[in-house]
């Protein structure tokens, strides 16, 4: 054990090494590889039917689709909160700062419910939308707008710190030698808060991805036209068909390690790039 | 002018999307009057899925918090060669949906799973009963309080430790007297974030609990059966409490964050 680590005064390394690797093991590892196995160990054909029927196909789509528009919706509105809560003095801000966490801390049942209750027909926003003939509840606008509620505090969390360590004196000398505000935000802002939106925005679609309480209220879960994937793995080991719950839910694994992975090389990247030019 | 623009947009934006929501379920929850209220969250079911999300929330708590000052002691005190591997395993079912965080403890401990046989034999069940409500919770909050902790104990360094050491104190007096006074607002940060996520967990919980109403209904299980059965007012009142714990949650959340900035400057 001593020719692993450094030599050092400092007592339980034994314990802390083998308590905390056979806990991560027991609660994380094992489990995890259960959903491998299963998902892996059946014929190409049962996997595939599992993962490409008609009915999976469409939840696919609708599952990143929504993901994917939710996630578009907040790069846009987030970048433009996280600069008035970094940029801006007025009352109220420290109430928006915090009510961007929220949706963390908020059981997404309860999100799930309210939202519902608002964008339905008789609801307050929904009873707004009916004469336009929008359909905003139990329909894929209502997940969009349940996973735009799930996802803003990644992309504003993210982009907030960029904005901080972002000199306003640049932008100034920008407008003074002449460019408009537009230019200034195009050409000067826009490149340095560019890295954070684009970490902000796959960090949001992948929570999206697998995202169920907040959206399974609003969706109305309709087989092809508002099933999502996690709810298609609940379905389906409602039906005892546990290899099948365990090839979707491989796949969407799957996904969302490989965002994840991409955003943390990303950071890693820039942040040597960075280092490379100091 | 842009500025009002943006701030304008900020607010509306954040309102409807978010305020909205949170006043929504206080108003839903007492249209029906404050006696019907009081009747919803003082309901049986209500109370016994009060006393499991409790029960839950207290054990995967400190489950997770021993866990956590194991590993940050580990890895922030040793330098050994899969440190960094460690180190992102523990961040493993952040990335992890709540449904399938459920699903892979049915695929262990289910009637098909693999320990499923050897438990029925012995007349033990995990899932569809309390021990796998809370096995997805522990599952759910397991990085919360390792990652508070990893961090700051990386920075404070080895060298308060070590001298403790050197004047003679035993590793538990200094881990008790040097290390754990440094880390307590951190400490104290994670463990109320992982709360909240244990109180509130859905996906998962719903996965394994079997649903199986005063038994293994917690309060987000209670606010979706009430809910299913179209008993809306109900549904909200419920909700109520949940919506409370966030909101302490977030002023405990501001309060720590700047009792940590004070320590640290």
């Amino acid at each position: 054990m001593s020719k692993l680590r450094r030599h050092s005064v400092i007592p339980g390394f034994g314990l802390t090494l083998g308590y905390s690797v056979s806990y991560l093991s027991v609660i994380v590892l094992i489990p995890l590889s259960a959903v491998v196995v299963r998902g892996v160990a059946q014929p190409w054909p049962q996997f595939k039917e599992a993962v490409f029927d008609p009915r999976t196909l469409a939840a696919w789509r609708l599952t990143f689709g929504a993901a994917f528009v939710a996630s578009l919706i907040n790069v846009v509105f987030g970048l433009i909160v996280a600069w008035s809560l970094v940029r801006y003095k007025f009352p109220g801000r420290r109430l928006l700062d915090a009510l961007i966490d929220v949706p963390f801390a908020l059981p997404t049942a309860v999100s799930g419910i309210a939202l519902t209750a608002i964008y339905a027909e008789n609801g307050w926003i929904g009873r707004l939308l009916e004469p336009l003939g929008i359909k905003a509840a139990f329909s894929p606008l209502g997940i969009v707008i349940a996973l735009a509620f799930i996802g803003l505090p990644f992309i504003v969390r993210t982009v907030q710190p960029t904005i901080e360590d972002l000199d306003p004196a640049v932008e100034e000398a920008a407008t003074l030698l002449g460019a408009s505000q537009f230019t200034a935000f195009r050409r000067v802002i826009l490149p340095a808060v560019q890295p954070a939106l684009v970490a902000g925005f796959v960090t949001a679609f992948a929570r999206c991805l697998g995202e169920y309480g907040s959206v399974i209220f609003i969706s109305g879960n309709m087989p092809m036209k508002t099933e999502i994937a996690s709810l298609l793995i609940v379905t389906k080991l409602e039906q005892f068909d546990y290899a099948g719950a365990s090839a979707i839910a491989l796949l969407m694994l799957v996904s969302s390690f490989l965002l994840l992975f991409a955003v943390n090389f990303g950071q890693w990247w820039s942040t040597r790039a960075q280092r490379r030019e100091a | 002018m842009t500025r009002r623009v943006l701030i304008g947009i900020s607010v509306a934006f954040v309102g409807i999307l978010i305020l909205l929501p949170l006043i929504a379920v206080f108003i839903e929850a007492f249209r029906k009057g404050i006696p019907f209220y009081l009747a919803a969250i003082s309901d049986p079911l209500a109370i016994s899925a009060l006393h499991l999300t409790l029960v839950t929330a207290g054990i995967s708590l400190a489950a997770n918090l021993i866990f956590g000052l194991a590993a940050s002691w580990l890895i922030a005190k040793f330098s050994f060669p899969g440190r960094s591997l460690l180190l992102s395993l523990i961040d493993l079912p952040f990335a992890v949906s709540p449904v399938i965080s459920g699903l892979i403890f049915i695929l262990l401990f289910g009637a098909q799973g693999w320990f499923g046989r050897a438990l029925t034999d012995r007349g033990i069940q995990i899932v569809f009963a309390t021990p796998g409500v809370i096995l997805a919770t522990v599952f759910v909050t397991f990085p919360f309080i390792a990652r508070e902790l990893i961090p700051l104990m990386q920075e404070q360094g080895t060298e308060e430790e070590e001298a403790a050491m050197l004047l003679g104190a035993s590793g538990w007096k200094t881990f008790r007297r040097v290390t754990l006074p440094n880390i307590r607002w951190a400490l104290v940060y994670g463990v109320v974030l992982a709360n909240a996520r244990a109180m509130g967990e859905f996906g998962a919980v719903s996965v394994v609990s079997g649903h199986i109403r005063g038994r293994t209904n917690t309060l987000p299980l209670h606010i979706e059966i009430l809910y299913n059965e179209y008993n809306f007012s109900a549904a909200f009142a419920v909700a109520t409490l949940l919506a409370l714990l966030a909101l302490v949650t977030l002023a405990a959340k501001a309060f720590l964050e700047w009792r940590i900035r004070v320590e640290e400057a």
